[in-house]
């Protein structure tokens, strides 16, 4: 099979309507900022260990604005973008990342569920969401991600492998980010481009340039379509690049130079398609700077709202374990609550 | 509400039933796994149910177990009620990934928002010569997991009911059915649609001198060994758990009190068994009634033998409940 790598930005032509390309950059500069802002609370003490996405933005916003309303999104752990692109508020997702039990339940409205932490385990599952959607009726589409580490996982292979079977609506976004933390793809994997492997599993594989937002969006649109329609599963393989440490734990200088890091820092997604927006003369400085005035602003609000989330009590430990607390988790809550363990009540 | 009617049918039949119910009550329930479709299933557990209800309500999926249990989550995730089956417990094992990090997490770490109606259904235990790995008994790896269920039934009359909880519950439910029931049982079963409540141990022989503790595959071995103690006099209280988690611990520390003596009856391997957990539980709340030492009758630290001659040493037979009621009776 011959792959092309998808690529529309540094071209001539202007494939998106200016709502559209103005709506991806807005996304992505807004989730740039709140990673940036992210980080810094992070170094303040104010957040927990954070998975950084920057320099990915336009693999997940693509994806996030090429679905509808309906559809669902079953993310890995760096999905912030994906996740505030999808409707996720910001003092929510503050929330999650200090490890808060308010950041915990996402609201109802959002059709987005938690980050997953192990690896794959989030692809069969979304095979499920997809196919729950055609029982009930109703024709929404799963978007799933992972990244290059995450395709040497069996779970990975079984999912592709179901929604294949099953002709399940379904969007596998690998965002070959070239790292599983320090381990680069090349020791990963002897295929060139993991899209290849979608054709064993019997589905389309796209290769797309994953910092050109038009070519993601654009194919992840074609691949919402035909999910939709009831063409089954694809997988869109975004070529990409994390700019940031794979935690705030982690140091990359260990595992890969600076010069390879400003190379792809040159590509960084962001800039490449304002550049490509002021060419067509749909931005400019003041704009950006409203834009990011209004981003400041609605980043204050959302940290002050999650900044007032009350302390969590110890017996949240114990509830939500099951629909109804049973004997061990009764014991155990009531213990908690005031303010003991359960072995100092016998 | 149970039925007037009743005949006799086997585990087998009995879960058949349940699930043909459940899927007759239930347009959201779904039942899948490997070979359940045409085939009904390697044990016929599930014959008929595909003709009846459709390829789309019940249905084969690829040979892949961690599949099948993220394929029941997402499912339940959208809104279904997953009934999958895994064609052996000790098949469980690549499921792990699934099953630990997420079956029973989902409900918490989504603080309420996702709830998983799922029920894993498996063959488990000794006792018929079945190859290597297919006669594990791995319940306490999956009672070791926060927020799953699990159910072990010793007879057709009570999985029927039981089963039919299990596929009502908002909860992960594991229903481990002892193979060497699944024809080797046969009982009255009520016609028509009933539930037996999940959390509940009951007292399956009422007696005074010492009281005998298991489930699934073990009651029938524990009844026997009453039997034959009866005949000596010695009257013998037996518990049947059938539901280890949440595990009913008034009935067990209750029937433990009356007696003042334990013995815990398991199958799977001995150290880190839930019997152990029940002779902790009878420690913790029941010491002072103990008139001898907690005795466990258990499977060896070893794997259980493929070998079909010597299979029987490992697994507990009455004689072997026999002599431990012998130790905690003459302590």
């Amino acid at each position: 099979m011959k792959l092309k790598v998808v690529q529309y930005l540094d071209k001539e032509e202007f494939p998106l309507s200016e709502g559209e390309a103005l709506a991806l950059y807005r996304a992505m500069r807004r989730a740039r900022f709140f990673d940036e802002k992210a980080l810094l609370l992070q170094r303040q003490g104010r957040l927990g260990v954070y998975a950084p996405f920057m320099g990915q933005e336009a693999a997940q916003v693509g994806v996030a604005l090429a679905l509808g309303d309906r559809d669902w999104v079953v993310p890995s752990y760096r999905e912030s973008a994906l996740l505030l692109a999808r409707g996720l508020p910001i003092h929510v997702l503050i929330l999650y990342w200090r490890a808060h039990p308010a950041g915990w339940r996402f609201p109802e409205g959002v059709r987005a569920v938690n980050p997953y932490i192990p690896i794959a385990t989030q692809i069969p599952q979304a095979v499920g969401l997809a196919l729950a959607g055609r029982y009930r009726g109703e024709d929404w589409v799963v978007a799933t991600s992972i990244g290059d580490g995450g395709t040497s996982e069996g779970d990975f292979h079984e999912g592709l492998n179901f929604a294949a079977v099953f002709h399940a609506p379904v969007i596998f976004l690998v965002q070959n980010n070239q790292y599983a933390i320090s381990v680069p793809r090349a020791k990963q994997m002897r295929v060139d481009y993991i899209a290849r492997r979608a054709e064993g599993y019997g589905m389309p594989g796209v290769v797309v340039d994953g910092n050109d937002a038009f070519a993601v969006y654009l194919e992840a649109k074609k691949a919402v379509e035909r999910a939709r329609k009831g063409e089954g599963p694809t997988l869109l393989e975004a070529l990409t690049y994390r700019l940031a440490p794979h935690t705030t734990s982690d140091d990359p200088s260990r595992y890969r130079t600076r010069e390879e890091e400003e190379a792809w820092r040159s590509k960084d997604p962001i800039l490449r398609l304002r550049k490509a927006l002021e060419a067509a003369g749909l931005w400019d400085g003041d704009l950006e700077e409203a834009l990011l005035r209004e981003l400041e602003e609605e980043f204050a609000r959302e940290l002050a709202l999650a900044d007032q989330a009350p302390e969590p009590t110890p017996e949240v430990i114990v509830e939500h374990v099951y629909a109804r607390l049973g004997l061990d988790q009764r014991r155990a809550w009531e213990a908690l609550r005031r303010g003991k363990h359960v072995e100092e009540l016998w | 509400m149970v039925a007037e009617k009743a005949r006799v049918l086997n585990l087998v039949q009995a879960i058949n039933e349940a699930l043909d119910l459940a899927l007759a009550r239930d347009e959201r329930v779904l039942v899948f796994g490997e070979d359940v479709g045409r085939l009904g299933g390697v044990f016929r557990v599930t014959e008929g149910l595909q003709a009846k209800y459709g390829e789309g309500r019940v249905f084969d999926t690829p040979l892949a177990e961690s599949g099948i249990l993220g394929l029941a989550i997402g499912l339940a995730m959208g809104g279904m009620r997953s009934v999958a089956e895994i064609q052996f417990a000790g098949f469980l094992y690549p499921a792990l990934d699934q099953i630990l990090s997420h079956l029973g997490r989902w409900r918490h770490r989504s603080r309420g928002r996702v709830g998983l109606p799922v029920v894993v259904r498996a063959p488990y235990g000794g006792g018929v010569h079945t190859p290597e790995q297919h006669a594990d008994s791995p319940e306490a790896l999956l009672a070791h997991t926060p927020g799953v269920k699990v159910v072990i039934p010793s007879s057709p009359e009570r999985a029927k009911g039981l089963l039919l909880s299990a596929i009502e519950d908002e909860d992960p439910v594991f229903f481990l059915e002892a193979i060497k029931l699944y024809r080797g049982a046969r009982a009255e079963v009520p016609e028509g649609y009933y539930t037996l409540p999940l959390g509940r141990a009951r007292v399956v022989r009422e007696g005074k001198h010492a009281t005998l503790i298991g489930y699934g595959g073990m009651v029938e071995v524990m009844l026997e060994a009453a039997e034959v103690a009866a005949r000596e006099g010695v009257e013998v209280l037996v518990v049947d758990l059938e539901t280890l988690v949440p595990l009913d611990e008034d009935t067990l520390l209750e029937a433990v009190r009356e007696t003042g003596r334990a013995v815990v009856v398991y199958e799977a391997m001995r150290t880190g068994g839930f019997g152990a957990e029940i002779a902790a539980r009878i420690a913790e709340g029941a010491i002072d009634y103990l008139q001898a030492p907690v005795v466990r009758v258990a499977g060896y630290d070893a794997p259980y033998p493929p070998f079909s001659a010597i299979e029987h040493h490992y697994r507990p037979s009455a004689k072997r409940v026999l002599a431990a009621l012998r130790r905690v009776l003459t302590h």
